[in-house]
């Protein structure tokens, strides 16, 4: 429980607004900097982190049910296996077996 | 788990006039709504979700084209506005904060802010279409964009690109308008003083749209703004 302590609460915001604030600027400043396919994934790592952070606490997830967590966990592995498959596909297509017309 | 302020033991608190009739008592009323609006949450992330696959799949299929176009976009523009979506994250959480601590004043001015911020974002979003617009980069049959490396088969490719631009943000924008209409109503009604430490499951459910939208930006800057920026 969080929200016992108004005060807390308070400086756990600020820190997580801090802290989004710098991981804008880390996005910008890594996206300018060639580190090959790092690029993709410091961009995709700053994001959910950031994601992260916006869900635990802005969001109350930190402090809510086991059964609210679960479902926000479940509709973020979804589009895991959403993308995660149709990219297997996408990479992987011709790789094993010729593609029939191709 | 416990998860609100809300001391279901104290006598009386059962009967808080926002109770409903058909839950035990406030927590299990407030889990309740908390739940339903991630299950909503949940088919938004899958709306927004295929959106970001087709993403991934025509980047993947056209990585050059993809980044040329993306130097069309205004980082500095996108990094404002990126910051204007946080800092309105932080007063839609502070909006609920005041209601945990009783303050109906100050839900009302930071419910207000949020709606501010959010507003400075469209209007920031507005500069950057109406740019896109006067370069001709909007898909279709005046596309010709002003570049060597979008001729031919590239701009065509990189007109997938721009549509995915303007879906994606403008997706993204009707949530905030949407949002912005959401959070005026809860002004009013915040200022008539509904909504108290015990009882603000409106703010709550808002409050959880309003930062999904940004979580959604939150990716959406990277990987429309920032595709191979470090070659600029």
């Amino acid at each position: 429980m969080a929200h016992h302590d108004p005060k807390r609460s308070l400086l756990i915001y600020v820190a997580v607004f801090l802290a989004l604030l710098i991981g804008t600027g880390a996005t910008v400043v890594v996206a300018k900097t060639d580190l090959g396919v790092l690029n993709d994934v410091a961009a995709l790592g700053i994001a959910v982190t950031k994601a992260v952070l916006v869900i635990l606490f802005f969001m109350h997830v930190r402090y809510s049910t086991r059964l609210t967590a679960l479902t926000a966990l479940g509709g973020f592995l979804w589009l895991a296996i959403l993308i995660g498959i149709t990219m297997i596909d996408y990479v992987g297509r011709g790789a094993i077996m010729p593609v029939p017309g191709k | 788990m416990a998860s609100t302020t809300i001391d279901t033991h104290a006598p009386g608190a059962a009967h808080h006039p926002a109770l409903q009739h058909h839950f035990d008592n406030m927590e299990q009323q407030k889990e309740s709504a908390t739940l339903g609006m991630w299950l909503f949450l949940v088919t938004e992330i899958m709306f927004f979700g295929g959106l970001f696959t087709a993403y991934v799949v025509y980047r993947h299929a056209f990585p050059g084209v993809f980044a040329a176009a993306s130097h069309h976009l205004d980082v500095t523009l996108g990094g404002i506005n990126t910051a204007v979506l946080i800092c309105s994250s932080l007063t839609m959480a502070l909006a609920i904060w005041s209601a945990q601590i009783n303050r109906r004043k100050l839900i009302v001015f930071f419910l207000l802010a949020t709606i501010a911020l959010g507003s400075v974002f469209l209007g920031i979003k507005t500069v950057e279409y109406r740019d896109k617009f006067h370069h001709h980069l909007v898909p279709g049959t005046s596309f010709a964009p002003d570049d060597p490396h979008l001729q031919g088969v590239a701009g065509q490719q990189s007109q997938i690109f721009f549509a995915l631009y303007f879906i994606m943000t403008g997706l993204h924008a009707l949530h905030m308008i949407i949002g912005i209409g959401v959070l005026a109503v809860l002004a009013v009604l915040s200022w008539k003083g509904r909504y108290d430490a015990h009882y603000h499951n409106p703010l709550e459910c808002s409050g959880l749209y309003w930062h999904f939208v940004d979580i959604v930006w939150i990716f959406l800057f990277p990987l429309l703004y920032l595709i191979g920026a470090h070659a600029r």
